[in-house]
């Protein structure tokens, strides 16, 4: 049998301390989203009678439904439009050679690191001027200011691994730069495009001072701002159990998302184009 | 008809030229090696060639259409990469019928090329596997396969076999030169720096030279049939990089020149060259070069210590010291009779001595009979 190493022993006292960091919180609010009227205040870690009434109630006391929707939308286009100006700039900026490149990346980068809030006032200016207040596109259009810069960085690192002679191999036969990129090079960053595009997902459907701030009418609302404009009866009364079964309705597609693509994130792809 | 034509071509990257002063012509039909030292340019002068780099100055003709400008899948060539390059993520078959899909042929005609390929190169079997469940020789002959289906009028080969183990490189070889005698009138350009692939697959030969940041040199060493760049060496950068092992090299001093021969005298040893040595000076330095398969061994009235043997399986090859030069003579031996320490008597054959001048020129050989018929009408 083999021995047990203390590094062993050590790994298996941590484990439990950081699923339990980790975790604690989602099957809190899993459990408290099952709970009814008072038992919600009570000490009981499960309720004693389970019930689905407030899961029922988000539906029905709000547009919940349109608003998964809107967050649906809103996060799938920031996803394909992110891909598809990041995969075009990716290629410009990992395989063409141009005077300014560097700072032209530098200032991607750059982008990212002003504070919402910062921009939220400019920005409302120009969401105003488009005619996209209280639209989706607003959401799409500004959410796009953070996720294009991670997604053109992940992606021009992963552009630049990619052997050139395949590049050159498709020129030789034919190929356009639109092919290249979206025949060739698309199937060998798949790997990279689902993770960057999994995380634009998230931080889409996450996103909440926007959605706050250039949304108006309830049924324009995406998620966040729908669970955080969530009333009760009165304004004294936070009808805690709706929030908490809203919060578990939107948790979950994000945890089938990252199921599903995580089997797909597979690297290795590219093994075969070229001799190693 | 020549299928290729390069008029003054230039390559700089930057300051510093890599490609200077090439004219070249490469017939229909015929198959021509680029080789070098790694540094000279062989590959660079293919890309341009393919159109995926441009020349800093000079004309490319092909077919007789100045193709500078053109795009390389306009150009009518094909090229085998070194890594081969194939899509990893389409099959065998697709990688083949990508090229002739941009084409815009018919797909019956697609699928009747691709199969006839497959066929000739042995790939019938394996057309739906993808790249990465195929042999290194496998893809070699996807990547030789690609480039068929095209049946453009220049083939282009960078180094296509060094990827692959000595056995599998030598059946490749074979297999590309059969292939060339196939296509009949498709021009093949093949750089390499394996001189035995040179001077098996050859018709013609371009010697490049490393232009180490020089201005005002040409790129060619020599071209020719490889037995001309064997035989008639121009300088002695060609004597000494054509051949394995290479040329042995003697410094010598100038004792009587003219045109019927030279009289020299190496490290005090008096020796004789058939060679053209009108106009050297007396007491001149020359250095001789003789290749180690043309010492005569066994008698003469030379005689040098064997400090080191090679033994090859059918003939071996004796380092000898001698009072010629410092360096020792590499000799070859066809019967494995000597041992480490034997003195061994050795002659230089006038004929066989090849005379380089100061500047490493050659001077002109008296003696042709090593030229077989077809190398000498190369001439």
């Amino acid at each position: 049998m083999k021995r047990l190493e203390w590094t062993d022993i050590a790994y298996w006292l941590a484990v439990p301390p950081v699923l339990g960091f980790a975790l604690f919180p989602f099957v809190y609010a899993v459990s408290s989203s099952f709970k009814l009227g008072n038992a919600l205040f009570s000490s009981d870690f499960w309720p004693r009678v389970w019930s689905a009434a407030n899961y029922a109630a988000v539906f029905a006391e709000q547009p919940f439904g349109q608003n998964l929707l809107n967050s649906v939308l809103v996060a799938g286009g920031v996803v394909l439009a992110s891909l598809g100006v990041s995969l075009l700039a990716a290629y410009a900026l990992g395989r063409v050679s141009f005077r300014g490149r560097g700072v032209l990346m530098m200032t991607i980068l750059g982008v990212s690191m002003f504070p919402q809030v910062a921009i939220l006032s400019g920005l409302f200016e120009l969401v105003s001027a488009l005619g996209l207040y209280d639209s989706l596109w607003a959401l799409v259009l500004s959410d796009l200011i953070f996720t294009l810069p991670f997604t053109v960085w992940v992606l021009v690192t992963f552009m630049r691994e990619l052997p050139k002679e395949l590049e050159e191999a498709a020129l030789m036969d034919g190929a356009g730069v639109l092919t290249v990129i979206f025949r060739i090079f698309l199937p060998l960053l798949w790997p990279a495009v689902a993770a960057t595009s999994l995380l634009a997902f998230i931080a889409a459907w996450n996103e909440f001072l926007f959605a706050l701030t250039f949304t108006l009418s309830s049924e324009q609302r995406t998620v966040p701002v729908a669970i955080a404009l969530i009333s009760g009866a009165s304004s004294y009364e936070l009808p805690w159990g709706n929030i908490m079964a809203a919060s578990v309705i939107v948790t979950l597609p994000l945890i089938a998302l990252v199921l599903v693509f995580q089997r797909h994130i597979v690297s290795g792809l590219t093994a075969g184009a070229v001799k190693g | 008809m020549c299928q290729i034509r390069l008029e003054k071509i230039q390559k700089r990257f930057g300051d510093n030229p890599i490609l200077a002063d090439i004219d070249l012509t490469v017939e229909e039909g015929e198959f021509c090696v680029f080789i070098g030292p790694s540094g000279c340019g062989k590959s660079t002068l293919l890309r341009l060639i393919a159109g995926l780099d441009d020349p800093s100055a000079g004309d490319i003709h092909i077919d007789g259409v100045r193709v500078n400008e053109l795009a390389p899948a306009k150009r009518d060539v094909a090229m085998v990469f070194q890594s081969y390059a194939l899509y990893p993520h389409m099959t065998v078959y697709d990688n083949m019928a990508f090229g002739l899909r941009h084409l815009k042929l018919a797909k019956d005609e697609i699928d009747r090329r691709v199969r006839a390929a497959a066929d000739s190169l042995h790939l019938a079997a394996l057309l739906d596997r993808k790249p990465g469940a195929l042999s290194g020789g496998q893809r070699q002959r996807v990547a030789i396969g690609r480039a068929i289906v095209r049946q453009p009028k220049v083939f282009l080969f960078d180094e296509p076999l060094s990827n692959l183990d000595a056995s599998l490189r030598v059946k490749t070889r074979v297999e590309i030169a059969r292939l060339h005698r196939a296509l009949g009138k498709a021009s093949m350009v093949y750089v390499t720096h394996d001189q035995v692939e040179a001077m098996t697959l050859a018709d013609k030969i371009v010697l490049l030279k490393p232009l180490a940041g020089q201005h005002g040199v040409p790129s060619i060493a020599q071209v020719g049939h490889p037995l001309e760049l064997y035989h008639q060496p121009r300088n002695r950068f060609v004597a000494g990089f054509i051949g394995s092992p290479s040329m042995n090299f003697i410094d010598a001093t100038v004792l009587n020149a003219n045109e019927a021969g030279l009289a020299c005298s190496a490290g005090g040893v008096p020796l004789t060259a058939a060679a053209d040595a009108a106009g050297l000076a007396r007491d001149s330095t020359v250095t001789l070069g003789i290749r180690p398969e043309h010492v005569s061994v066994g008698s003469g009235r030379l005689v040098g210590r064997i400090s080191h043997l090679e033994h090859l399986g059918e003939h071996s090859y004796a380092y000898l010291e001698t009072p010629l030069s410092a360096t020792p003579l590499v000799v070859k031996l066809s019967e494995r009779q000597a041992t480490i320490g034997d003195t061994l008597p050795f002659s230089l054959p006038a004929q066989r001595l090849h005379v380089f001048d100061g500047a490493g020129d050659a001077l002109p050989r008296l003696a042709h009979q090593d030229l077989t018929p077809a190398a000498t009408a190369a001439i």
